[in-house]
């Protein structure tokens, strides 16, 4: 079949073929080529107009580019139709699962709805075409947002201070690690506190941020029950630890259950208690990180505020600090100058301006870790998560974390008879099953299982994560999916552990119904190609691979 | 409002399953010590009301009728056809592409933005994308300290403030010391780097010099100079480019870049206050290694049918942990996806009309400024898109025009005493001729 015909493919929901479960056989060579290859000198999309006359005559005495800094050669962009350009993301958007095609249970990744209010406010022209550098004057309604963004997470969390400029979690563990430093520092202690203590079961991300500000990182194991192991702790504290990095609920979905013991420790010993927030979406009203006694923390805003994932980011990061951090945030910081928060507050909570109220950013915080991102973060993350803050109200982000430990623990339930449970007690928003009796028994690999999930239109949970349990399954279901999905959802996987026993050389087999098969991840990595390589005489007149695209059918 | 589908009978189903009887009970492992006391998080609204809040904030920023505001964000038209294709769900609501067989749209876009970077940049590999120009500055930075095993960064004045903070911080981060070289900001001087002020500042423990083409203050660096002073040192060379320049502007690869990264943004995002915008980062194949931040390469399915998979993930976080090249993971895919669709759109001929276009109007500008004799140029040389021009009393200039609603750039003097009575203004294709006359006029007024 040829390429053009494959968006003729698709069933009434408007999704590939490959997509239905049901497809099979020649089906499957839907294959879009390089916008390369769709290339064809002088073709255009978008056109500019032209400089007047009187431009060109008023500039006409100034300093010519020399040849010296003038490129010889075009870059070789694609030279493409709108249209034929337009085909071809739509041709690439049909080969990606997505939330808003079907259930996606990546664990720690929370892949909830995207409500489609928060694009909306993202897109108004008065905050999209805001200038970062725009005069405080002209943009009281951005400085107003973030303002009033930064005290609902502070509610939430119970820290006293946040700081919204981190791009990504990522970074907010960066920006944490950095003020924690900054604080040992100030104390004198900066030259003795050189290690960061782990948990065996966190994300990766916490021990590379700790060799990013030079720290060693320490690993310490967890108990037999999924948490931290207290003793191990106690006996790893001293006057040598910067900060313990935690989270919580864990990676294994559980809350540590004696957190207070360990912030009570870690307190003790003078390290900086940092909570990655990955999982705030567990817990919105039942325990605020602040409060407990942590002294920072970073939001995924992409997470527990559901601004979209978009293949990869943007998210945001920010990090919320104790009083003993406030200090050493990044600057600038949006704060109100003139006005009374608590009248500014209540009157943005009515929806109404506070005449008289002036926000600006302050700079001039003299012992500030310093900027971690230009201007002021993914300022179009803020208004999203506002917009969904708002939209949910007390309530509503209270019922977030109830209904989504309920989903987790109801799947659970459903399916603990089938796969192994390997911490088997009350979870939080998220569930780590293990595949090791398929693959002892059966020879099926959790990889196996993922990919036969794939033949049913659903995602994988996230496969061989945390790296503690043996054939790692975390199941994520969120709040927003109905009980019919987790029930569809249940029937799949017990399905598929059936098919382990019965027939497991279908699952070893799978997938069978998506765009592309199982690929070689090796060879990519042995023989690495990066990029299109183009033909010696340029871009490709007519390749003989490339048919006419033929108009799609509705 | 909420966004849960589950009724009161789907819930009690679910607690019946496990086993108990309220969902208090889900969230008894939390220490009564500790649990949560009340908040004040106001009341949920509905979409009506929701909507009416935002369209209140985004009423309170007041937009410009003329702005010439760039230093490193700039408007520029954003064709339809992008807005359209990174609003498709199928890209914004999907993740990380971890299972390659339900990824390939993500995974091809991104092999053909790695190959649109290398192409505008004349590199050989470029990353998937980071959170923005600056912080893929400093990551490059701290490549380079890998890659030569040296411990100090060598940055030209030149390079924009808010990039060289960025990159303060992250070298403060495992301790390397970072070197400021000065650029001639007098009166009449060039506004660039002097080449042999490099070679002086550059001892042999230096890992990378780091320039901008063109620099903050819009004024074209002697790069290729600038490389081989770097290179002489035993030095990488680090470019900072601006994207839409390189339709007409030298390749950095052309010129011995070792690392080239830039802010994307230019490239069909908008301004946005800030972001999300996108950091692009290209490098020489033989440093792949030590590159951080995802890749995207081909390889083929069982079947022998050509597709696309995350590669070389043993440098990342996920595998490699405390010994990752960073701790990046999230990264800007939807932006980067923008600025495929973006160069896709408008094209070799399209990128060239955009910089001519923004060259021509700050040729156009400056002729009318120095014609009306409100201002003149700050420095000689040539310039690019963007220009800093003397003005008596700029910030009181800039402050009375902003309530004017022209924003007549930005103000240098903030970060950079030396430059108290300049403003720096940036011009791209959407700068019209009244634009032009608007801020010549008022500048006038002012005198």
């Amino acid at each position: 079949m040829s390429v053009a015909e494959a968006p003729e493919r698709r069933d009434a929901s408007g999704r590939g073929a490959a997509f239905s479960g049901a497809a099979g056989g020649e089906e499957l060579t839907i294959v879009e080529p390089l916008i390369f290859e769709r290339s064809r000198a002088t073709r255009r999309a978008v056109r500019f107009p032209t400089a007047s006359a009187r431009a060109r005559e008023r500039g006409a005495g100034q300093p010519e580019l020399p040849a010296s800094v003038l490129r010889s050669e075009a870059p070789r962009l694609p030279e493409v139709s709108e249209l034929d350009m337009l085909r071809h993301f739509n041709r690439l958007a049909h080969l990606n699962h997505a939330i808003d095609l079907g259930f996606y249970p990546l664990g720690s990744c929370t892949m909830k709805y995207n409500p489609k209010v928060n694009e909306w406010a993202a897109r108004l022209a008065g905050l999209a075409e805001s200038h970062p550098l725009d005069p405080e004057a002209l943009s009281q309604g951005s400085l107003e947002l973030m303002w009033l963004l930064a005290e609902l997470l502070k509610e939430i969390s119970g820290f006293p201070a946040v700081s919204l400029q981190p791009a990504a979690g990522a970074h907010g563990e960066l920006t944490g690690l950095l003020m924690a430093r900054a604080f040992h520092r100030a104390n004198g202690e900066g030259e003795t506190r050189t290690k960061v203590l782990v948990p065996d079961s966190a994300h990766g991300t916490n021990p590379a941020t700790a060799t990013m500000v030079g720290y060693e990182t320490v690993t310490i194991r967890s108990n037999e029950r999924g948490g931290i192991d207290l003793g191990a702790l106690r006996a790893a504290l001293g006057p040598n630890v910067a900060a313990l990095m935690i989270t919580n609920p864990s990676t294994l979905g559980i809350f540590e259950d004696q957190i207070d013991q360990v912030v009570a420790a870690v307190r003790e010993s003078g390290a900086i208690g940092y909570m990655d927030g990955a999982n705030l979406n567990a817990i919105l009203g039942r325990f605020r990180p602040g409060e407990a006694g942590f002294d920072v923390m970073h939001f995924n805003l992409h997470k527990t505020f559901s601004t979209p994932h978009g293949g990869g980011g943007p998210g945001a990061g920010p990090v919320g600090v104790s009083s003993r951090l406030e200090p050493f945030l990044p600057v600038p910081l949006p704060v109100l100058l003139e006005g009374d928060p608590e009248e500014v507050r209540r009157n943005a909570w009515a929806g109404r301006s506070t005449p008289g109220a002036r926000f600006i950013l302050d700079a001039d915080r003299p012992q500030s870790i310093g900027k971690v991102r230009s201007f002021h973060g993914n300022f179009g993350m803020f208004v999203r998560a506002y917009t969904y803050i708002r939209s949910n109200g007390d309530a509503g982000l209270r019922r977030i974390s109830d209904d989504a430990v309920l989903a987790a623990n109801y799947l659970r339930m459903r399916l603990h008879d089938v796969y192994d449970l390997p911490y088997d007690r009350i979870s939080k928003h998220e569930v780590v099953f293990s595949g090791r009796r398929q693959k002892r028994q059966h020879g099926v690999t959790t990889l196996d299982i993922a990919k036969a999930i794939l033949d049913h239109g659903i995602h994988p949970p996230t496969i061989y994560f945390p790296l503690i349990v043996e054939e790692a399954l975390m199941v994520e279901p969120t709040e927003t999916e109905s009980l019919e999905t987790l029930d569809h959802f249940v029937g799949v996987m017990r399905d598929i552990a059936a098919r382990a026993e019965s027939d497991p050389e279908s699952i070893r087999r799978a997938p069978t119904t998506t765009p592309v098969g199982r690929l070689d991840e090796a060879a990519a990595a042995r023989r690495p190609d990066l990029r299109y390589t183009f033909a010696e005489t340029g871009a490709p007149e007519a390749p003989p691979s490339v048919p006419t695209p033929a108009a799609p059918t509705a | 409002m909420t966004y849960s589908p589950h009724t009161d009978a789907d819930r009690e189903r679910m607690l019946e399953a496990i086993g108990v009887s309220s969902v208090e009970d889900l969230f008894a492992d939390i220490p009564a010590a500790v649990r949560a006391g009340s908040w004040a998080i106001p009341a949920p609204l509905a979409e009506q009301e929701v909507r009416s809040e935002l369209s209140r904030l985004a009423g309170r920023n007041r937009l410009p009728e003329v702005s010439f505001l760039g230093a490193g964000a700039y408007r520029h038209l954003v064709p339809s056809v992008v807005g359209e294709v990174i609003g498709r769900p199928e890209f914004s609501t999907s993740y990380t592409p971890y299972q390659p067989e339900v990824s390939q749209g993500t995974l091809q876009s991104i092999y053909e933005f790695q190959s649109l970077i290398c192409e505008l940049t004349g590199m050989e590999v470029a990353s998937a994308s980071h959170y923005d120009g600056a912080t893929a500055t400093a990551e490059a930075a701290l490549m380079a300290c890998r890659l030569t095993r040296r411990h100090r960064i060598a940055i030209s004045a030149g390079v924009s403030p808010d990039y060289r903070r960025v990159l303060e911080t992250y070298c403060s981060g495992p301790g390397v010391e970072v070197i400021t070289v000065p650029v001639d900001l007098a009166e009449g001087g060039s506004g660039t780097t002097d080449p042999t002020a490099v070679t002086e500042a550059l001892a042999d423990d230096v890992a990378c010099f780091v320039a901008a083409q063109p620099n903050f203050y819009g004024q074209l660096e002697p790069m290729p100079a600038l490389a081989e002073a770097a290179h002489a040192a035993g030095a990488l060379f680090v470019a900072v480019v601006e994207p839409t320049s390189l339709a007409i502007l030298e390749a950095p690869g052309e010129y011995g870049a070792d690392i080239v990264t830039a802010e994307g943004q230019p490239l069909g995002i908008p301004v946005s206050f800030g972001g999300p915008y996108v950091g692009l980062m290209a490098a020489r194949m033989a440093s792949v290694r030590q590159m951080p931040g995802r890749l995207v390469g081909a390889t083929r399915d069982v079947q022998g049918r050509k597709g696309y998979v995350l590669t070389l993930q043993a440098r990342e976080q996920h595998i490699r942990r405390e010994k990752a090249a960073s701790n990046i993971c999230t990264n800007q895919a939807l932006m980067a996806l923008a600025a495929t669709t973006y160069l896709t759109a408008v094209g070799p001929e399209g990128l060239r009309e955009v910089a001519e276009l923004g060259t021509t109007q700050a040729r156009h500008l400056v002729g009318s400024l120095e014609a009306a004799d409100v201002a003149r140029r700050r420095f000689t040389g040539p310039y690019f898109a963007e220009v800093t021009m003397s003005v008596p009393d700029a910030a009181g200039c800039h402050a009375a025009l902003a309530q004017r609603g022209i924003v007549a750039g930005h103000l240098p003097g903030t970060d950079e005493p030396a430059l108290a009575d300049t403003l720096l203004l940036a011009t791209t294709e959407l700068t019209t001729d009244e634009d032009i006359d608007r801020l010549v006029a008022a500048l006038e007024e002012t005198r």
